[in-house]
């Protein structure tokens, strides 16, 4: 096991040149986010995130959760982690300073949200469902309902959930079952099961304000006839105090492959007499309001994908450097030294951390538009940033998670055998990102929102316009004078013909061979990440090529080497990516079903 | 009372330390600083003594270069009331420090000055003693325990092979040990505080005080490296060894 130590200085870097911290500190709302208040930010950040988050990650896997008579007993030290937590402020860091949050910028709370899941994912998801389901109510409830429970959720004394999924309603939320009747006094009682409901049940707050999807009796069938309501554990008196226990029961948890620490649970709602329910916004809304949250919590599990793979890169690199193992080829001391200094071992770490920096660049980045499309004075401005928002949201959930799949493979691999024991600690960074990339939407599903309503539907104008913006990037990267830049400038050039020609024939058969435009769905992802990373990358390069003669070479010469290994290891894939998208729909689909 | 908390900027505890090139020190240079742990357990035994009603402010001090405003603000964002910065390019060893602090000192008339034992970057442990050697004043050092009692101090104190209990007049020194306390973690909501707490510059050389050091370093280098340990055969050449060769037993 090894320690986690946030990366302060590559996270700055990226905030400054690739979202626009600085312009970011000046948006009305903002100002208060100036670089110092940010450097010092996440430096306590990363005190917390090393000293109390870290230590538990570990014993938190081995332990899991235990349940016992619809109570949820968590991992030895989270409910003192928690308390803390919350006493230190850092639940409510994004929220809204009128619900006592602090209302600093998406780029600053991703940062420091990065942080909590490298430390600690399992932890980390309890304040992301809370923040969730805080945004669903600020934005869409009832005065009453914001007063009633924001206050309370923001500072992190109660805790939210979001209960979507049934057991026959999984990615298909359409099949949605559970019901809400009127009460006649304005509530609703609802019934039905809940199952994968996050942190749904626990002993570190004092109530638990579950987020429900439920059926009114009229409501018409499908999408269309959703309801969301607010359903807490424990009912509110009018004084804010807690009244009677409601009608809802945590009836198991789930064993699940990784996240132990954070209870995966059945919820049965009105198994008596029907649990009390306030009904969120209008009626038979409640997909499209779920929707709207969605997008920042999909941006935040691609974020989980970027933490957990640095924490699989600070973990394999530590094994790398202390383990002596074998002669080094070609060095002629004969002298034994850490596996480091192998070839291969330094290709996979290179392979590890050039990955994990470009999808931090491009989850970064994306936080940066997020908080222009938000609060940027001009509507132009907003509209553009907004529209690269939704363009990029797929593929910062699908890619950055995707990516963390081989970074915390490759992190195993590092350590030989011992990777392969739990001991070592390598295996729960590999078990705990497996997750991110189906919750929140698979792969498939943020694959066939970028192809179907993020390409195809608006004409491919928002891609077409992202990569007139690859194509600067890439001008100044092959006319520099710096044959390394040259380099990277020569292999993105490659990449984003590559984008161009699967975006042209996406765009030709979309409508035409929607079956075939599916078929190569997760590939265009997975080709857009790797442009958008590697184009990012550059971007970092060009600035770190600027600063070369300051104070700080060494900081910026591994930006360049960075970006390099990406463009010449990582964007060469963008070819058979391209290949498989524009001519690999046959064989995925030509197979009669008898013959799999 | 007014408690006066000097605070120095050091390596990160968790940094790697790097003896530099040319021998002439350890690297500095883009290396994480943060404020000494030692002044962190002081700062916190100051504002808890505000949170008792026992001090009514607690000022951060903190001598040399522009970044050390950070760590005044870390001392703020724990909730020091204000800060103040005697910047100076300059090296200040020990000595150099003190006097700075006494010239404070004499200015703001604190009934107590509470600073770390040591900084963890050269482990000095003379600061604290020269200040109050300089002011006169009685001074207990390496505290695990503070009571303020109206006019005076009881202060517990780590010595070898026990503790020690000392009382002294006000104003006083006290110097502070790992046990003391264990500082809080800055809440968000604080450090955003922070940074609208006062700070004030003054310039050392303003000061008109001698900070020229007395001590030159002539070459720093990397402790020797563990040398690999020998199997022995069995006790007997286990304890002839560490008789004849170790020369311990």
């Amino acid at each position: 096991m090894t320690t986690y130590a946030a990366p302060i200085r590559e996270m700055l870097f990226v905030m400054k040149e690739l979202s626009g911290l600085d312009a970011i500190s000046t948006l009305p709302g903002y100002e208060e986010a100036t670089p110092d208040l940010v450097q010092a930010i996440l430096d306590e950040a990363g005190k917390f995130a090393t000293e109390v988050l870290a230590p538990i990650n570990a014993s938190g896997d081995r332990q899991g959760n235990r349940w016992a008579d619809g109570e949820v007993a968590t991992a030895d030290g989270f409910k003192e982690a928690y308390a803390s937590f919350c006493e230190t402020g850092w639940n409510g860091i994004p929220a809204a300073t009128e619900f006592g949050g602090q209302g600093l910028p998406i780029t600053v709370s991703t940062a420091v949200l990065e942080m909590w899941n490298s430390a600690n994912m399992a932890f980390s998801l309890c304040q992301l469902l809370t923040l969730g389901a805080v945004e669903a109510i600020a934005h869409h409830g009832s005065d009453a309902l914001k007063n009633t429970y924001l206050p309370n959720m923001v500072s992190g004394q109660w805790t939210g959930t979001m209960n979507l999924t049934e057991p026959q309603a999984g990615s298909d939320l359409a099949a949605v079952r559970s019901r809400a009747e009127p009460r006649g006094d304005g509530s609703y009682a609802i019934s039905g099961t809940k199952i994968f409901i996050t942190w749904g049940e626990h002993d570190m707050a004092e109530n638990i304000v579950h987020l429900v999807l439920a059926r009114l009796p009229d409501a018409p069938p499908g999408v269309k006839g959703i309801s969301l309501f607010v359903v807490p554990k424990f009912l509110v008196n009018d004084d804010g105090s807690l009244g009677a226990r409601n009608d809802l029961v945590c009836a198991s948890i789930e064993h699940k492959m990784g996240i132990h620490a954070s209870a995966t649970a059945v919820m049965a709602f009105g198994e008596k007499d029907g649990a009390i329910g306030y009904l969120v916004g209008e009626a038979n809304r409640g997909l499209e309001y779920m929707f709207t949250m969605m997008n920042h919590a999909r941006l935040n599990v691609g974020l989980e994908g970027v933490a957990i793979s640095e924490r699989a890169y600070q973990q394999a690199l530590a094994y790398a450097r202390e383990r002596v193992q074998g002669r080094i080829i070609g060095d002629k001391s004969g002298d034994k030294k850490p596996i480091l200094h192998h070839p291969d071992v330094r290709r996979m770490l290179m392979d590890m951390k050039a990955r994990t920096e470009a999808t931090r660049a491009l989850a970064y980045y994306v936080a940066g538009c997020m908080d222009r499309a938000k609060a940027h004075p001009d509507e132009a401005v907003r509209k553009q940033n907004q529209s690269r928002l939704e363009l990029l949201t797929p593929v910062v959930k699908g890619w950055c998670t995707e990516v963390a799949q081989g970074v915390t493979w490759n992190g195993i691999q590092v350590h030989g055998g011992m990777g392969f024991i739990e001991e070592t600690g390598a295996c729960q960074h590999m078990r705990d990102a497996r997750i991110t990339t189906i919750y929140e939407g698979t792969t498939a599903i943020q694959a066939n929102d970028l192809i179907g309503r993020k390409i195809a539907r608006e004409g491919g104008h928002a891609m077409q316009a992202l990569i007139g913006e690859l194509k600067a990037t890439q001008e100044s990267l092959a006319g520099h004078a710096d044959g390394g830049l040259q380099k990277i400038g020569q292999s993105l050039a490659r990449a984003i013909t590559a984008l161009e020609q699967a975006t042209a024939w996406l765009l030709a058969h979309y409508d035409s061979h929607p079956q075939q435009a599916a078929a190569g769905a997760v590939p265009y992802l997975k080709l857009t990440g790797n442009v958008a990373g590697g184009w990012l990358l550059g971007r970092l390069a060009l600035v770190a090529h600027q600063r070369m003669g300051g104070g700080d070479a060494e900081f910026h010469g591994a930006r360049l080497v960075v970006a390099r290994y990406f463009a010449e290891h990582v964007l060469p894939e963008t070819a058979a990516l391209r290949d498989a998208v524009v001519d690999g729909a046959e064989s995925v689909l030509a197979l009669p079903e008898g013959l799999f | 009372m007014k408690v006066l908390v000097p605070v120095k900027r050091v390596v990160d505890y968790n940094v790697k330390v790097r003896v530099k090139a040319d021998h002439s020190g350890v690297e500095l240079a883009n290396v994480k600083m943060a404020i000494n742990p030692f002044d962190e357990i002081a700062v916190e035994e100051a504002v808890r003594l505000k949170e008792a009603a026992r001090a009514t402010e607690v000022v951060a001090v903190s001598c040399g270069v522009a970044a050390c405003q950070e760590t005044i603000r870390s001392a703020m964002a724990i909730g020091a009331d204000r800060g103040i910065l005697v910047s100076s390019d300059a090296e200040l060893q020990p000595l150099a420090v003190a006097k700075i602090l006494k010239a404070l000192v004499e200015r703001e008339s604190p009934a107590l000055v509470i600073l770390g034992k040591q900084a963890i970057d050269d482990d000095s442990n003379q600061t604290g003693q020269m200040l109050a050697a300089l002011l006169g004043w009685p001074q207990a050092t390496f505290a695990s325990k503070v009571a303020v009692l109206d006019e005076r101090l009881r202060v517990t104190r780590e010595i070898d092979g026990g503790l020690e209990t000392l009382e002294l007049p006000l104003p006083a020194v006290v110097t502070t040990d790992l046990r003391l306390n264990e500082p809080r973690y800055a809440t968000l909501p604080n450090i955003m505080k922070a940074k609208k707490k006062p700070l004030e510059t003054v310039a050392a050389a303003s000061l008109g005080l001698d900070l020229a050091p007395r001590l030159t370093t002539l070459k720093v280098i990397e402790p020797v490296a563990r040398k690999a340990g020998v199997m022995v055969a069995d006790v007997v050449q286990l304890v002839d060894k560490l008789r004849n060769e170790a020369k311990v037993i």
